[in-house]
């Protein structure tokens, strides 16, 4: 298991280090000087010069990504075009925003997938098959937004139970901060549970269907430990995984729903940064997203190894 | 074995509703088995060997799955027990050991776990006996050090390794009949030797009956005591062993002889001996539900009044208005006999020997 661990590890940081190199691209393959392009109308001779020498951009191409990569792992990612502001710091201010609706929307996710694709797999065919079915096509084939844009006009416009839009801290007031969380969630984790409800029902399905589930039956096995021991447990791994991939794809990608609850998300602040051609702090979006999707996978893999000993032992 | 027989099929039929009618696979399957006696299925695939064996105890899909006629297990008849009444049947009074070891095993679960959570339902024993216990049955199935095993999971065994584990699960609650279907078909034929040879000295030991499914009527000749061959869900020939290999009867089983690959000359694989397919159970001809493939038949009666079975002296039954000709008959018995060459001695050493390749057949895990 160590040795996995250490093999993932290894993996994990140098995919980081090859998505290191595809960022810093970025700010040399935009035609032209991009602080002359940030800074477009509102020109000025001397900010020009303190942004260029602050991006390191008068120096050769190998000493420049050294250095932005040195400054980066001590936590230095330049600062902003257009404010001037840390780009670290306007991350950081970000980052607990889409945290926390990713993981609410991935639960909100999980409590509807959970029961709807085990209760549609154990019904095959039946009924409440169909109605999970249903849900889950509809569910991933209309856009997460207009859900949004439902709920708002449900909950805020018409029954003024929440507030339509914005984003307050949970630790500074958090009933505030639930009520203004609710919508994004439920419409962010409403199409993550289509989603997920769907691998749910195939991963339970293929459980079932395998031959040694059967063979659990014929040792005289009660059904609900042989669905317990013998089908859940085995449709754990494949569930697993997918949640987290969800999780990762969330973190990186909830643009609209950030825009349609004005929510100041990583999302929202990406968005930003490539209208206003503000590439450190792009750069900065781009790179706390990848690092978090691959910390994620890496968690979700020696999760999966946790729960498969062929992998552990391999 | 003039004793009664701890088990008694009377008229089982199963059936599936399928989208396109009804599938009537097993119809009419009668036969005894007696304590340590050995009873051979064979027929080939789809002629209802699997299904007739799981639906005594219900484990096919009920419902597509429908079953009728007796499955007297000594006093108790099957059919109408409930599910619940069933678990104490299951794996406890008949044992099952199915086809691919690479899949009858839960892949997340260490292998005495799997060998134990039967036991735990079925007998009252502590904890420690129960460990004893399993340590005891993987012991007698041929796994050096058990007691360092029970933890391993099992693509930490080669396919020989796990079908021996298959084995002590199915025997694991003393079972008055242990059902081995097809238990060495996924094997190579040494390993498949040592399996035959396991099963027997087991049966010895433990007085169980055995039910051997098999496609192969060249490995029944050593290990069975009597013979069932099925076609399209029905017995067409039965008998004891050596009154079905001095002269086979039925055309089906002269086939199924003919069809087999003779020692030492496996080119002579003459699949086409017996021309065309088994019919589709949702459309079972008229007649002989043989005879469209039939090499014997001579006139217009097979194609339209069903052969009954017959017993033609000593137990020896066939469903057919025909028989084959002695000549003809023996020369595909005498060619389709393989006797098993029990594997030398002691089986711990091959079983040790067999560690050694443990990756064997564990490259898909
Ligand atoms: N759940 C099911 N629904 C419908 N038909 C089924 C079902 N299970 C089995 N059958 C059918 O029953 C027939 C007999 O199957 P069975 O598995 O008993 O064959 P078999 O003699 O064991 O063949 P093999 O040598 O391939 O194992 C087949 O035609 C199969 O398609
Ligand atoms: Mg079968």
């Amino acid at each position: 298991m160590a040795g996995y661990v250490a093999k993932r590890v290894a993996q994990s940081l140098l995919a980081l280090l090859g998505v290191s190199v595809v960022v810093f691209a970025l700010i040399h393959l935009v035609p032209g000087d991009p602080v002359r392009t940030a800074l477009g109308t509102r020109f000025d001779q001397e900010l020009y010069e303190v942004l260029r020498a602050r991006a390191g951009l008068d120096q050769p191409l190998v000493v420049q990504y050294f250095d932005w990569l040195f400054r980066a792992l001590q936590g230095d990612l330049g600062v902003s075009f257009r404010t001037g502001q840390p780009v670290t710091e306007a991350l950081m201010q970000r980052l607990p925003a889409t945290a926390l609706l990713a993981v609410s929307a991935v639960l909100v996710g999980l409590v509807i997938a959970l029961p709807a694709g085990i209760i549609s797999a154990v019904r095959q065919g039946k009924v409440s098959d169909y109605v999970a079915n249903a849900f889950s096509q509809i569910g991933v084939s209309i856009p997460d937004f207009w859900y949004g844009i439902l709920l708002i006009l449900l909950f805020a416009q018409t029954l003024r139970w929440l507030p339509p839009f914005g984003y307050t801290s949970l630790l500074e007031d958090p009933v505030d901060g639930l009520q203004r969380l609710i919508m994004p969630a439920l419409t962010t984790g409403v199409v993550t549970g289509a989603i997920l409800t769907r691998f749910v029902r195939s991963s339970v399905l293929e459980a079932m269907n395998s031959e040694h589930v059967r063979f659990a039956r014929a040792k005289g096995l009660p059904q609900r430990h042989v669905f317990r021991h013998h089908v859940l447990r085995n449709a754990w791994n494949p569930i697993v995984t997918i949640t987290g991939l969800q999780l990762g794809t969330l973190l990186g990608g909830i643009v609209v729903v950030e825009v349609v609850f004005a929510w100041p998300g990583i999302g929202r602040l990406a968005l930003t940064a490539v209208e206003r051609r503000d590439y450190p702090v792009l750069q900065g979006a781009v790179l706390l997203i990848a690092a978090a999707f691959l910390i994620i996978n890496l968690v979700v893999d020696l999760l999966y190894a946790k729960l498969d000993p062929r992998i552990r032992s391999s | 074995m003039a004793d009664d027989p701890i088990l008694s099929v009377r008229d089982l039929h199963v059936s599936f509703r399928t989208k396109r009618g009804l599938a009537r696979v097993v119809r009419g399957l009668d036969y005894d088995l007696h304590a340590g006696e050995t009873l051979a299925i064979v027929g080939e695939s789809g002629s209802g060997k699997s299904v007739s064996t799981l639906a005594m105890t219900k484990l096919i899909p009920m419902p597509p799955g429908q079953v009728s006629g007796e499955v007297w297990l000594g006093d108790d008849d099957l059919v109408p027990l409930s599910e619940k009444h069933l678990l104490h049947y299951r794996g406890r009074r008949i044992g099952y050991v199915f086809q691919d070891p690479m899949t009858s095993l839960n892949p997340v679960h260490p292998i005495g776990r799997q060998l134990t959570e039967g036991m735990r339902y079925h007998l009252e024993l502590s904890d420690e006996e129960i460990r004893e216990r399993a340590i005891d049955l993987l012991q007698k199935v041929g796994i050096p050090s058990p007691e360092k095993r029970l933890d391993d999971y099992p693509h930490q065994f080669s396919g020989g390794m796990r079908q021996r584990v298959v084995i002590a699960i199915g025997l694991s609650c003393d079972p008055e009949v242990l059902v081995a279907d097809e238990a060495t078909t996924a094997l190579d034929v040494t390993t498949q030797a040592q399996i035959v040879e396991l099963i027997g000295r087991l049966q010895d030991e433990l007085g169980m009956g055995v039910i051997w499914i098999t496609h192969d009527l060249g490995v029944v000749a050593g290990i069975a005591d009597r013979v069932l061959v099925m076609y399209a869900g029905q017995v067409v020939e039965a008998a004891d062993v050596d009154a079905l290999y001095a002269r086979p009867r039925h055309p089906y089983t002269v086939g199924l002889m003919r069809s087999l690959p003779v020692l030492g000359d496996l080119e002579r694989r003459d699949l086409a001996s017996i021309p065309g397919l088994p019919p589709s159970p949702t459309a079972l001809p008229e007649g002989c539900a043989f005879h469209p493939r039939c090499a014997f038949r001579d006139d217009d009666r097979c194609a339209t009044e069903a052969p009954p079975l017959r017993d033609i002296g000593d137990g020896h039954l066939i469903r057919s208005f025909y028989e084959v000709p002695e000549e003809i008959a023996q020369e595909a018995a005498a060619e389709a006999r393989i006797e098993i060459e029990p594997p030398d001695a002691d089986d711990v050493g091959d079983a040790a020997a067999e560690v050694g390749s443990r990756s064997g057949r564990g490259g898909e895990t």
